[in-house]
């Protein structure tokens, strides 16, 4: 059950800017264990996404990626082109916000579905094609015989995702990276499109990984969740833990900032996100903390054992106990 | 209940629609909003929720006549909008202002902060020199006054938006249309935003159309909510009301598929999970228009249109089954 499928260690990407060079991931650790579905929260430039563009092999040429990645026992940084296109969407699939550019306009969605399982599987085309109805089907698409004969723009955006759901999945891959797959999506589609990767990972044990800044989302479908801050993992641990008595103090923030019903007064926090070019020495969130401290500027904290959680912040232990957000 | 400061009644948009195909040119109608009647109360806060095409940002256009309405009526203290000339609508026009969502698109990058929120007075032909009312404005939005000097790009996205609400204060509003005004912010900057609203409409007095689907934040900050459905209010009332009483099956629903920051709720939680996505506004269902998702619907709701009526719980609904 617990078997990791995805380790990834001391992940760096750095991207050369007219500026300077740009650190958007500065030491990331995180494992995948098979069948879960891990949560990455963060705002926006906090690294979520270039993390696991990173993992699937999909950044530009000129990003800078060192550390390591590790899925089902291979090596994914500096692995040749070849071998990344073997593994992904074999091993590794993953979903973005916008379905529509995801998809090839000019073609039949059963057909986009049969290139996929017939670049990775040994099947004729008239097996393919029934697979891809059969995908479709899992996806909760109705009629699926007729839709795999339309094409995208006949679809709506909800349906648009449920099809790039089945092409990701379509070889079965032990890891499915979904990026903010409901951000574009009306909140009763939402709702239908978190059921179908719920569906798929019970079905498949696929483990799956879903960014989002969303932590409602994370507190529905997540079993364990990662929070990411300016390139780091600031804390990891699962969703009761975490929701009950955070312990970072940008966790405690971020739930706090959320409206809920009965709630009088928000609770922002201060400042605003560090600028990557030139992030803050030590601990980036200092600037914005509440409980920042000088050793808080110097040490650069790693994520250590705290209770059920692991937390990236040197004064964990001595801080006043979070209130709890469950 | 205070008096109202706006009248919305039975206000339409049509949106037409030229369809080329091949030899026959179409002409078709987006039923853009269809009746749809409010009020809004002095100070108060009214919340427009509906999800996307439902028609709430094409209502605040109407209001402001950014957008020409097809018919019905906007009073606003007791005078007809439709009914006034281009002039007197101007003049009108610095009690209602719009704060948009998009931080970065709504601010003229080649301008000065200073200039930007000066423009309104400008336009408006308020005498005298208006840098101590940039300064007061930009302090009041929780900027400080060498701000003014500054451009656009040197801001972030919140601190953007709180200049987009300066300029929409210089000419002290009695409305103003918030339209999305939150969703393109992240989630530990929207907070302080929304106490930003929170805390010049207990100074200043104004009222606010609050447009979200964000149905979380609006349940905040509404003290009145409506709830739109392809083109029309299906549900309208106090806050607490509709939130804890939904009688509408897609109130139910909607407020239902909205995720909780709180895992514990969210597993304990009844989901009602909708079937499809919202018909096209070109032509909607008969009768009742969330008719072909609702799992209550019975004949009656695809041939008579339910009216709003209201119910036990004080708020208005239009459905022939209302939950209880």
């Amino acid at each position: 059950m617990t078997e990791k499928v995805l380790e990834i260690r001391d992940l760096h990407v750095t991207f050369d800017t007219p500026s300077g060079p740009l650190e958007a991931v500065r030491g990331v650790d995180l494992d995948v264990s098979s069948g879960e579905l891990l949560g990455v929260v963060g705002e926006s430039g906090s690294g979520k996404s270039v993390t696991f563009l990173a993992t699937m092999g999909l950044l530009p040429a000129r990003a800078r990626v060192t550390g390591s990645v590790i899925l089902a026992g291979e090596q994914l940084i500096g692995a040749s082109a070849k071998q990344l296109r073997s593994v992904r969407g074999r091993l590794l699939s993953m979903i973005f916000q916008d379905p529509l550019s995801a998809l090839n306009p000019v073609h039949r969605i059963g057909d986009q579905i049969s290139e996929m399982l017939r670049s990775h599987q040994n099947l004729s085309a008239r097996d393919a094609e029934k697979r891809a109805i059969e995908l479709l089907d899992i996806v909760g698409i109705p009629q699926p015989g007729d839709r795999a004969r339309q094409y995208p723009h006949e679809f709506s955006g909800g349906m648009r995702q449920r099809v790039v759901i089945a092409i990701a999945i379509a070889n079965n891959p032990k890891v499915l990276i979904a990026d903010e797959p409901t951000t574009a999506l009306d909140v009763t589609v939402q709702a239908q499109i978190l059921e179908v990767i719920e569906r798929v990972q019970e079905r498949f044990g696929t483990a799956v990984v879903l960014i989002t800044h969303d932590l409602g989302v994370i507190a529905r479908v997540a079993d364990r969740v990662n929070v990411m801050y300016a390139g780091r993992n600031v804390e990891q641990g699962t969703i009761d833990s975490l929701f009950d008595h955070p312990s970072h103090p940008y966790t405690r923030g971020l739930l706090a900032s959320l409206p809920r019903p009965g709630k009088q007064r928000l609770k922002p926090i201060t400042g605003f996100p560090p600028n990557m070019l030139n992030p803050p020495s030590g601990c980036a969130f200092h600037t914005r903390c509440e409980f920042a401290a000088d050793i808080c500027k110097e040490d650069l904290p790693d994520l250590v054992s705290f209770g059920d959680l692991e937390t990236a912040c040197v004064r964990a232990r001595e801080l006043p106990k979070s209130e709890s957000f469950s | 209940m205070s008096e109202d400061l706006l009248n919305v009644t039975n206000l339409v948009k049509n949106f037409d629609l030229r369809v080329n195909n091949g030899a026959r040119r179409k002409k078709r109608i987006v039923q853009a909003v269809t009746n749809v009647s409010f009020s809004v109360g002095k100070g108060q806060t009214l919340g427009l929720v509906g999800e996307s095409g439902s028609g709430k940002t094409t209502v605040g256009r109407c209001i402001l006549r950014l957008i020409e309405p097809t018919s019905g009526t906007v009073e606003f203290e007791g005078q007809d909008l439709g009914s006034l000339k281009f002039e007197e609508l101007r003049a009108l026009r610095r009690k209602m202002q719009i704060v948009f969502q998009d931080p970065f698109a709504s601010l003229d990058p080649k301008m000065t902060v200073g200039s930007s929120i000066s423009e309104p007075l400008i336009v408006q032909n308020v005498p005298g020199d208006h840098a101590d009312k940039v300064i007061e404005l930009l302090e009041l939005v929780g900027l400080s006054a060498d701000h003014a000097q500054r451009f656009p790009h040197e801001f972030s996205g919140g601190q953007r938006q709180r200049i987009g609400v300066a300029r929409a204060l210089a000419l002290n509003p009695a409305l103003i249309i918030l339209d999305e005004p939150v969703s393109a912010l992240d989630v530990s900057i929207q907070a302080g935003v929304i106490n930003l609203f929170e805390d010049l409409q207990s100074r200043l007095g104004m009222s606010y159309i609050f447009i979200a689907h964000d149905l979380s934040v609006v349940r905040h900050i509404a003290d009145r909510v409506a709830v739109m459905y392809l083109g029309k209010i299906v549900e309208i009332g106090e806050q607490q009301a509709v939130y804890e009483h939904p009688t509408h099956p897609y109130t139910k629903a909607l407020l239902s598929a909205v995720p909780l920051p709180d895992p514990k709720t969210e597993r304990s939680r009844h989901r009602i999970m909708l079937e499809g996505d919202v018909p096209s506004p070109v032509n909607p269902p008969s009768g009742c228009r969330f008719r072909t998702r609702c799992w209550k619907a019975q004949d009656v709701c695809a041939q008579e249109e339910p009216m709003l009526t209201v119910r036990p719980s004080g708020q208005m609904s239009a459905c022939h089954f209302p939950e209880s």
